[in-house]
């Protein structure tokens, strides 16, 4: 697997060869920074890791900053690895969206969700509730309903699905694909939406 | 940021040989569409008046809106779609709002728009 960071731009949609209208989503992906390469004989197993986005070194801890250094550049803010890559990197490399990607090509994209807040289990798990105001509805429209029975088993089962905390979670889209680069400006059109807010780091991978 | 989508806009955007013209809510239009039937292309025609113009950039569209045998129709087209074969002016309405959906409401003499009547220079 090999990929890169980026941050999300936003959304446009572009029309392609056939004249089809294709929303997608813009990515400023890159360029990223090799900080380590990862072997089955010293690690276990082969990765690589990247860094991208440029972090204050006063707010890097020093460990950090030797790790960073090491691969002789500045303190990355999101650093990734991707395991078994296939492409011939060392210590150091910097990768662009043309060493990686090409157009066409499948993509899985990592990024984390819009926080919603405290939500009810309509909006959350997509309960139905009550589609009706009156035969005795009254502040029942969006409740949840039984949430198990009585004296057995006495006790809610866990992973009820319940009211609580929706959003902010790392969410994966698979099955997405490159609609278009625009490597002047490190900026990949992938096609369909992708989780998180603009600017948020998104992981691409391959 | 949103200079990167417009600079995306800028990048993708097809290259229009004929320029459109300038039209505004209320403006009575004929566009000719190019339609792909297996491997022919025709060209087919929508007269009506625009009720909307939406979005900026190269994502703009506008919605047109006629009566096609006592049924409303309403098509809404992306200015930057490669079909938009031709956009003829026929006319220009005299509106006080940008989004006329009040025309949905109206049938038959009350969904006239007057015309809007330019002395030439």
């Amino acid at each position: 697997m090999q990929g890169l960071i980026g941050r999300k731009i936003g959304m446009t949609s572009i029309f392609d060869e056939e004249g089809k209208n294709i929303a997608c989503t813009v990515i400023e992906a890159g360029p990223c920074v090799v900080t380590q390469v990862k072997t089955a004989d010293n690690d276990g197993y082969d990765a690589i890791q990247v860094g991208f986005g440029e972090k204050k070194e006063k707010s890097t801890t020093q460990p950090l900053q030797g790790h960073f250094k090491k691969a002789d550049t500045t303190p990355k803010k999101k650093v990734v690895e991707y395991r078994d890559c296939e492409l011939d990197v060392n210590l150091g490399d910097v990768l662009t969206i043309e060493s990686v990607f090409e157009e066409g090509d499948g993509v899985n994209v990592i990024g984390t969700s819009k926080g919603k807040g405290f939500q009810g289990v309509v909006k959350r798990h997509k309960f139905r509730g009550v589609n009706d105001a009156t035969h005795g509805q009254h502040n029942r429209q969006r409740a949840p309903g039984s949430i198990g029975a009585a004296s057995y088993p006495a006790k809610v089962i866990k992973g009820m699905k319940m009211a609580g905390r929706m959003g902010g979670k790392r969410v994966k889209v698979r099955n997405l694909y490159i609609v278009k680069m625009l490597p002047e400006k490190n900026l990949l059109l992938i096609n369909g939406a992708i989780p998180g807010h603009k600017g948020s780091f998104v992981i691409i991978e391959k | 940021m949103d200079e990167l989508i417009q600079y995306v806009g800028e990048k993708t955007g097809i290259a229009r040989e004929v320029n459109l013209p300038d039209f505004r809510a209320g403006d009575n239009l004929t566009i000719k569409l190019k339609i792909r039937e297996g491997s022919k292309e025709r060209i087919q025609s929508f007269q009506g008046d625009v009720i909307q113009i939406s979005g900026t950039g190269k994502t703009k569209t506008f919605t047109i809106r006629k009566i096609s045998n006592g049924i409303g129709v309403e098509r809404i087209i992306p200015l930057n779609s490669p079909a938009i074969d031709e956009i003829v002016v026929n006319k220009r309405g005299k509106v006080r709002r940008s989004r006329l959906f009040y025309l949905r409401d109206r049938v038959g003499k009350k969904a006239r728009i007057k015309e809007r009547r330019t002395s030439k220079k």
